[in-house]
């Protein structure tokens, strides 16, 4: 802590090290460990050997293993859970972006009636309350034969992600100068074409962090999944590690790396997009 | 990897996006640009009067049917019977308003309603005061030290919820959880296997720490980011004048940010109040019902003692106070959004 303080000072000669400097760099260190700990210990708990789990004291230095994720991969239809997983994520995903990218280019870019209450009903729904509705959505599914079906479940997330989805590309498209779209235009591109060859391939970035975000979404989802697909065949990935821990109740070793595989994916992308995520999301449900 | 001034704490959502996408305002590539020069094709657009109708109409479409209709579903079925039998027979049987009636003569309705609010607003006030600290210490750490915690927050917030809750089980483990070690080496007694979800209190504490664990993060890196908008000429004036930390914090900072603040706050009430995965997952609602919350106590009412009804009733009830928070948070949302 000391030489990562002191050295700059040297070379920069900023104010002494004072009291308030080393409280406020030791608050700091304090804090990065207590937050950073809970993601530290799955990692460290995921490659320990057994015997150094179930230990009273815990141990810090160890040789890994890769025991617990073999143990944790070779759960009867663990490859099903990622399957359904992935195809839930990204048919989501991949619908609500084809859905917003129509809608966020009219609110963004055309003039028309009911364009302001688009938008109301939009910023509304992102903050639906999904959680809260299982029981209605269990009926309707039930109603329709939808229960533990995988369609079903694409199909509720695309709707959770398409208001952030629309919200944050409509965002990206009003970025992108209309001139840019009416020079096509006079060189006589149709406004289809305009948007194809002009608008689009300055979007793709926004379309990957808005995706990413929507892949977190639907990724973490735990009520409905929870409610609608009851039948193991149908469970994504949060209902095998909920259902993991309850059936292997004490093997930590293989829960946490369990854990690990379903939070890694997640924490790589994030961190991928963190400058997106922080400041001016203050309307966006983007919460890990 | 730090997290510097992106976007302003008073940004309506489009700002950030509208930086990001500022920086890629390249000229097409020449490829695209040779396509462009090609002459139309005489592909016939239809009327424009229409044609941002049609561009919207599939996510309104699909917004109406699982999102709004599902709505309205849980309303309808808040006035019916739907016990087993109903349930298993497919009966529709109107009662009315008996689902209400028989919740709100409930003591136990009231009860998780007073919890739900309590902890609500235990964990809100908690978030939003660590959060503010972090944030403000952020903005007074040197860069090292500002990656280092910046990134410590960025893992806590990334963590997928699921995950974390069994992390958290794992911590409070009661046989080899290092919470109880590091209780025994801080040398408290009674820690040689302390059961942290022994009671429906001490299960909604520990969900309490996940909570705040999970969205100081949030607050924190959005009010660091939001401070960095505050011009430091604004702090050095106030020191200047003299005033203790204290005082520069509400005099200086706090009006500044205001809206920030607000907004943050009333969001916070809204992601807490419906927290369903942590709760649930957690301990299930147990032990002995203890540690439901509303939407867990919708949950259990419909599938763990099959009164679909009364689970509806509960969900609407829940929604009706969810949306008299929410008018708040919109009306200081639509404040802010000029353009809508």
């Amino acid at each position: 802590m000391s030489t990562t303080t002191e050295t700059p000072q040297k070379l920069r000669t900023r104010k002494p090290l004072t009291a308030g400097v080393i409280a406020k760099n030791l608050t700091a260190l304090v804090l990065a460990v207590v937050f950073v700990f809970p993601v530290y210990w799955m990692f460290s708990s995921s490659l320990k050997p057994q015997h150094e789990i179930m230990t009273k004291d815990p141990v810090f230095v160890f040789t890994p293993t890769f025991d617990n994720y073999t143990t944790a991969t070779g759960v009867d239809l663990f490859w099903t859970y990622v399957q359904n997983s992935l195809f839930v994520t990204l048919g989501a995903v991949l619908l609500a972006l084809l859905v917003a990218l129509a809608a966020s280019f009219a609110i963004a870019r055309m003039k028309f009636k009911g364009r302001k209450g688009i938008v109301l009903v939009v910023m509304l729904a992102q903050m639906a309350p999904w959680e809260v509705m299982v029981i209605a959505m269990y009926m309707i599914s039930r109603e329709n034969d939808m229960l533990n079906s995988i369609p079903m479940l694409t199909l509720i997330y695309f709707v959770m992600v398409l208001p952030f989805t629309i919200w944050t590309l409509r965002g990206f498209i009003a970025a992108v100068p209309v001139e840019l779209e009416e020079a096509a235009q006079i060189d006589g591109c149709t406004r289809g074409q305009a948007f194809r060859k002009v608008i689009f391939p300055l979007l793709a970035p926004g379309l990957m962090s808005t995706s990413l975000f929507g892949f977190i979404t639907a990724w973490n989802e735990f009520a409905m999944v929870l409610m609608l697909n009851k039948d193991r065949e149908s469970q994504t990935l949060t209902r095998w590690l909920t259902e993991f821990q309850t059936a292997f109740g004490s093997d930590w070793g293989a829960t946490m790396a369990a854990s690990t595989l379903f939070a890694l994916p997640v924490l790589i992308v994030f961190l991928f997009l963190q400058r997106k995520a922080v400041g001016g999301m203050t309307a966006g449900a983007v919460k890990g | 990897m730090t997290v510097d001034s992106q976007g302003t704490a008073s940004a309506a959502p489009q700002d950030a996006p509208g930086r990001a996408a500022g920086k890629s305002q390249t000229p097409p590539s020449p490829s695209g640009s040779n396509e462009v020069l090609q002459p139309s094709r005489g592909r016939r657009s239809l009327p424009s009067g229409l044609l941002p109708y049609l561009l919207v109409a599939p996510a309104l479409l699909s917004m109406a049917v699982l999102l709004l209709y599902p709505l309205i579903r849980n309303v309808m079925l808040s006035f019916q019977q739907l016990n087993r039998k109903e349930f298993i027979t497919r009966e529709t049987v109107w009662i009315g308003f008996d689902n209400y009636t028989d919740l709100l003569s409930d003591s136990q309705f009231w009860t998780v309603v007073v919890r739900s609010i309590v902890f609500t607003a235990v964990n809100v006030a908690l978030i939003m005061a660590i959060g503010t600290g972090v944030g403000l210490l952020l903005n007074r750490l040197g860069k090292k030290m500002r990656l280092v915690l910046s990134l410590s927050l960025m893992l806590a917030w990334a963590m997928p919820i699921i995950a974390s809750v069994t992390v958290f089980r794992w911590l409070f483990d009661e046989q080899f959880g290092v919470v109880n070690w590091l209780m025994r080496t801080l040398g408290f007694s009674g820690y040689e296997q302390h059961n942290w979800f022994e009671t429906g209190f001490s299960t909604l504490v520990i969900i309490l720490i996940l909570l705040v664990w999970g969205s100081v993060p949030f607050v924190a890196l959005n009010m660091y980011a939001a401070l960095t908008t505050v011009g430091t000429e604004l702090y050095e004036a106030a020191k200047m004048d003299g005033a203790s930390g204290w005082r520069t914090f509400w005099s200086v900072v706090f009006p500044n940010l205001k809206s920030f603040f607000m907004i943050t706050t009333f969001l916070e009430i809204i992601w807490i109040f419906k927290a369903f995965a942590q709760v649930y997952a957690m301990n299930q609602g147990g032990p002995d019902r203890g540690s439901e919350t509303l939407p867990v106590f919708a949950y259990i009412e419909g599938v763990g003692q099959f009164h679909y009804g009364v689970a509806a009733a509960i969900s609407v009830l829940t929604i009706v106070m969810l949306i008299a928070v929410m008018s708040f948070y919109f009306r200081l949302i639509l404040k802010q959004e000029e353009e809508l």
